[in-house]
């Protein structure tokens, strides 16, 4: 099974991941002495990587799209995704920064080991995720079946399932951009706001923090994309049900199998909220450098 | 080395050890309140690990920390009465001078508005009422400088700490900011140590100073009388002056290493020798009738200029820095490699015993 809308989260990531965006672009000295060998494959991926979208565009049916748009089941997933992958990102926050400090901060035996195993995420299938989602929180999971009988909660294919599976997704993102800015932080400011009678989590809160927000900024937004396109994993653990676990990705997928021209009126609202996060992303690293 | 151990007293005793394998530290410093001791040594020598020992920020390997009686050896950085001044004083950057003073107060418990109000007057004490609302980028070196003192200040430490309080200075504010920076000093009550690999910062802040070379004090006094008597080459550089070791008989320093030196004190046994380059005076022929006692027979190293002095390395019976006018240089057509007599008066030279 293949995942549509991952692509441009993963490419943005590895664009934080190298610190690209915020060390600021490299300019090389003109097009003058530009070798053919790197030029044409260059134009070559170029194209490619555009291609799709103006084939998007291109074949978007734009007199439809006004009736295409309004349909209920449209907005409900639009509706749901949004939620989920905000739901998703701000539990990534609570826990994923607390672990990026702690990766960063912090010196304990295994530590190269857990590093290892938070980025695991980023490389897995999603639907492998999804599938390990189940083994562990669904209802005769490993965890979940004691979930289930003491306290009567039930993950899989409900709403917080589909949070679950795209916080299991996107949270590395988030992990590994805090941990970068972090480590790029001086950690003397800490030490300072100790010797001022702060306790490290005082210092924590009200230094580092501050200091690393930009960062804190940026990951959560490449969290959040990820977790809008989250298809794998979602389908995998929360299933497909309109209105519960269906997101927009889910919409899209099933529409190309039976109303190709809704798919594609999907996928330029997910393009349009992709773009519209790119340009935010870029003016958020803009004024933080 | 050993100390007086006075465990009621007020101030400072503190013996830190730090062992990290390659390096160990392992300084004694006492100090009374309203003492300013400086820690002087080259880079590597371990003043600043002694500075983040005493704050808690590198734990003891051995040794003791007591501040006014309390032993503080295993109390977090947090809990102890310490203030920093680091050497680029990590002021908050996003915090404004204020509330970069009014953080240490805050911390301790005090209102959001009481922490301000110090933070107001201890700003205005520095002469920053005006700059209370800037964000640290926007201060001069000078300026944040005198915040950073102000933040450390605002706890009321007994024990204050200042890690190159001047290095991140150029040279001009410098001179405005030492001076200013002994007005502090001297209007605090408790404990100040301060490190740094200056001796004028040294000698101009603080009342005594400490040596440290390789992890240990060499020595430690007055500024006058390190300045006076340096007991290690690295300090005979540092307050410039040409420095030798040998044992004495009579008017005689007979050098472990070299000819002898006549002096005009009378000493016996193992001794230091020291005189200023500006004592020594050149030939290119050996004198005749010089009244000078000391004579030696050097060759030019190397020349460099020192204001309008220039001070020649020379090698030979006895290496020496040697002070010259510039047009005395000329004079003498000194080159690297030209020999040259060296003359000493023994009433400029400067024994004491070893």
């Amino acid at each position: 099974m293949t995942t549509p809308g991952r692509t441009t989260a993963e490419h943005t990531a590895a664009d934080t991941l190298e610190g690209g965006p915020r060390r600021g672009r490299v300019r090389p000295g003109g097009r003058r002495g530009v070798p053919l060998p790197l030029l044409v494959p260059a134009l070559a991926g170029l194209a490619f990587l555009l291609l799709p979208l103006i084939a998007l565009l291109v074949r978007a049916p734009w007199r439809d799209l006004p009736e295409q748009l309004t349909g209920g089941e449209v907005w409900q997933a639009l509706r749901l995704s949004l939620l989920c992958a905000t739901a998703a990102t701000a539990l990534s926050l609570v826990v994923g920064v607390p672990l990026a400090w702690l990766l960063a901060r912090t010196e304990f035996p295994g530590r190269g080991l857990v590093r290892a195993l938070v980025t695991l995420p980023l490389v897995l299938p999603p639907v492998v995720g999804g599938v390990a989602l189940l083994l562990a929180l669904g209802r005769n999971g490993v965890v979940g079946q004691w979930l289930d009988s003491w306290f009567g909660i039930t993950l899989p294919f409900t709403t917080a399932g589909v949070v679950l599976a795209e916080t299991f997704v996107a949270m590395p993102f988030l992990v590994i951009s805090v941990e970068g800015t972090l480590r790029a932080a001086d950690p003397r400011y800490e030490e300072a706001a100790q010797t001022l009678g702060a306790s490290r989590f005082t210092a924590f809160r009200r230094v580092t923090l501050p200091l690393i927000a930009p960062g804190v900024a940026a990951g959560s937004v490449l969290a959040w994309a990820r977790a809008l396109g989250e298809f794998g994993a979602t389908i995998t653990f929360a299933g497909n049900f309109p209105g519960r676990t269906q997101t927009m990705p889910l919409a899209v997928y099933l529409a190309l199998q039976n109303d190709p021209a809704a798919a594609i009126a999907l996928s330029l609202v997910l393009l349009a909220v992709s773009i519209a996060v790119l340009a935010g992303l870029r003016d958020r690293w803009m004024t933080a450098s | 080395m050993t100390t007086d151990l006075d465990t009621s007293g007020e101030g400072l005793d503190a013996r830190l050890v730090v062992d990290r394998g390659t390096f160990r530290l392992d300084v004694t410093l006492t100090a009374a309140p309203g003492d300013v001791v400086a820690l002087l040594g080259p880079n590597g020598a371990g003043k600043t690990t002694a500075l983040r020992a005493l704050a808690g920020l590198v734990p003891l390997t051995g040794g003791r920390l007591r501040l006014d009686g309390a032993v503080l050896d295993r109390t977090p950085p947090e809990s102890r009465p310490v203030g920093v001044v680091f050497q680029d004083y990590l002021l908050f950057p996003h915090l404004t001078a204020l509330d970069n003073v009014a953080f240490g107060p805050r911390c301790r418990g005090a209102s959001k508005a009481e922490a301000r109000a110090q933070a107001a007057q201890w700003l205005d004490r520095m002469g920053l009422a005006d700059h209370a609302g800037a964000k640290p980028r926007r201060l001069s070196g000078g300026q944040a400088q005198r915040v950073a003192l102000a933040r450390a200040l605002a706890t009321r430490p007994r024990l204050l700490l200042l890690d190159e309080p001047l290095a991140a200075l150029d040279a001009r504010t410098r001179l405005e900011v030492r001076a200013q920076l002994r007005r502090h000093l001297d209007e605090f009550e408790a404990v100040a140590v301060l490190v740094t690999h200056d001796p004028l910062d040294a000698m101009v802040l603080a009342d005594r100073l400490v040596v440290v070379e390789h992890g240990q004090v060499v020595q430690e006094g007055t500024p006058a009388d390190i300045a006076r008597r340096p007991r290690t080459d690295y300090i005979a550089q540092l307050v410039g002056l040409n420095l030798y070791q040998g044992r004495s008989e009579g008017h005689t320093v007979r050098l472990d290493a070299g000819p002898a030196i006549t002096t005009t004190e009378v000493l016996t046994g193992p001794v230091f020798v020291a005189f200023p380059p500006s004592a020594v005076t050149l030939h290119r022929e050996r004198p005749t009738g010089s009244s000078a006692r000391n004579l030696w027979r050097c060759e030019v190293a190397g020349l460099e200029t020192h204001g309008d002095q220039v001070r020649a390395a020379l090698t030979g019976e006895l290496p020496l820095a040697a002070d010259l006018t510039t047009v005395a240089a000329a004079e003498l057509d000194l080159h690297p490699g030209a020999p040259v007599w060296a003359t000493v008066k023994a009433a400029q030279t400067h024994a004491y015993p070893a």
